[in-house]
């Protein structure tokens, strides 16, 4: 069992920090709904007003992870250059998905949206976590500041999803690979 | 204790610079799309190409109205309601203006 350098992070992006986020987002959004609005009847106690700004520093850290890693490793592999010349475009995803006509919107139209909707996600989360640290329990005293920061927090979400959706489906289609070999485990002879 | 116990300037500020700075993601990328001269300009990392630099403004021109916004706001109670409403139409056209058959509308 092997997998490549290219592969291996790529995993790391997408189901590491990509994921991580994606599950985070439910726990966010269901804790400032329902814990944070104006009718509350339960009174919010320190620690889980300090446990939920935590939990928005690690999902902002993920969602920085995730777009930072994507940018700046993976896509520099996707969208190489192959030299002219080149037949197999196994190891060139871009190239690849624009030779054929059944796969060049996956990049036209799902990578060109997942390379800038992404960002939407680390900036979004960082200003929820920046306003919860700030405001903490008094959120549920500005319900306008409260419902504003929540609808950010689901665009995020949404932002991640569409990014998640469209990273799953382009390394279906035409996988980053490449880069040295690390041997997972050796197999037995059939 | 009433909400003006509790300033709200700088979640305001916070909030508005946010969708600013989503806005901006879309913008440059659109500039960086339509130009060729921005494209170029926009390369700060060339295995990366222009969305280093798209991202990199982006992220510099939010960060920078935040820090601006909250000098100005963090003290002050602000009318909630129309920040809160300009916010959420910036953070919905950086969405749209994201998704690539809009952009090849312009």
């Amino acid at each position: 069992m092997e997998i490549t350098v290219r592969s291996l992070l790529t995993l790391v992006h997408g189901m590491g920090f990509g994921a991580l986020y994606l599950l985070a987002c439910s726990g966010a959004i269901v804790e400032l709904y329902r814990r944070y609005s104006p009718g509350s009847l339960r009174p919010i106690e320190v620690e889980d007003e300090r446990f939920l700004g935590r939990y928005l520093i690690v999902m902002a850290v993920l969602a920085w992870l995730a777009v930072l890693t994507g940018a700046y490793f993976i896509y520099p592999w996707y969208r190489a250059v192959p030299p002219p010349g080149t037949h197999d475009l196994s190891g060139f995803p871009q190239r690849l998905l624009m030779a054929s006509p059944s796969t060049i919107e996956w990049h036209s139209i799902g990578m060109e949206w997942k390379e800038h909707v992404a960002w939407l996600a680390p900036i979004s989360i960082t200003m929820a976590a920046a306003v919860f640290i700030r405001h903490g329990r008094n959120l549920t005293r500005h319900p306008q500041l409260r419902n504003a920061v929540l609808c950010f927090v689901f665009v995020s979400f949404a932002a991640a999803g569409i990014a998640g959706f469209f990273g799953a489906m382009l390394d279906k289609y035409a996988p980053v690979q490449g880069g040295q070999n690390i041997q997972l485990l050796h197999g037995e002879k059939p | 204790m009433s909400a003006r116990d509790f300033p709200n300037g700088g979640g305001a500020a916070a909030l508005l610079a946010a969708g600013i700075g989503s806005l901006m993601v879309a913008l440059f990328a659109i500039a960086a799309d339509k130009s060729a001269a921005f494209k170029s300009m926009m390369i700060f990392y060339k295995p990366t190409g222009p969305l280093s630099g798209v991202t990199t403004c982006a992220i510099l021109v939010w960060l920078a109205l935040w820090a601006i916004l909250d000098r100005r706001w963090r003290s002050r109670m602000v009318s909630l309601g129309p920040v809160s409403t300009a916010a959420l139409i910036l953070l919905g056209l950086s969405l749209l203006l994201t998704f690539p058959p809009i952009v090849d509308l312009f």
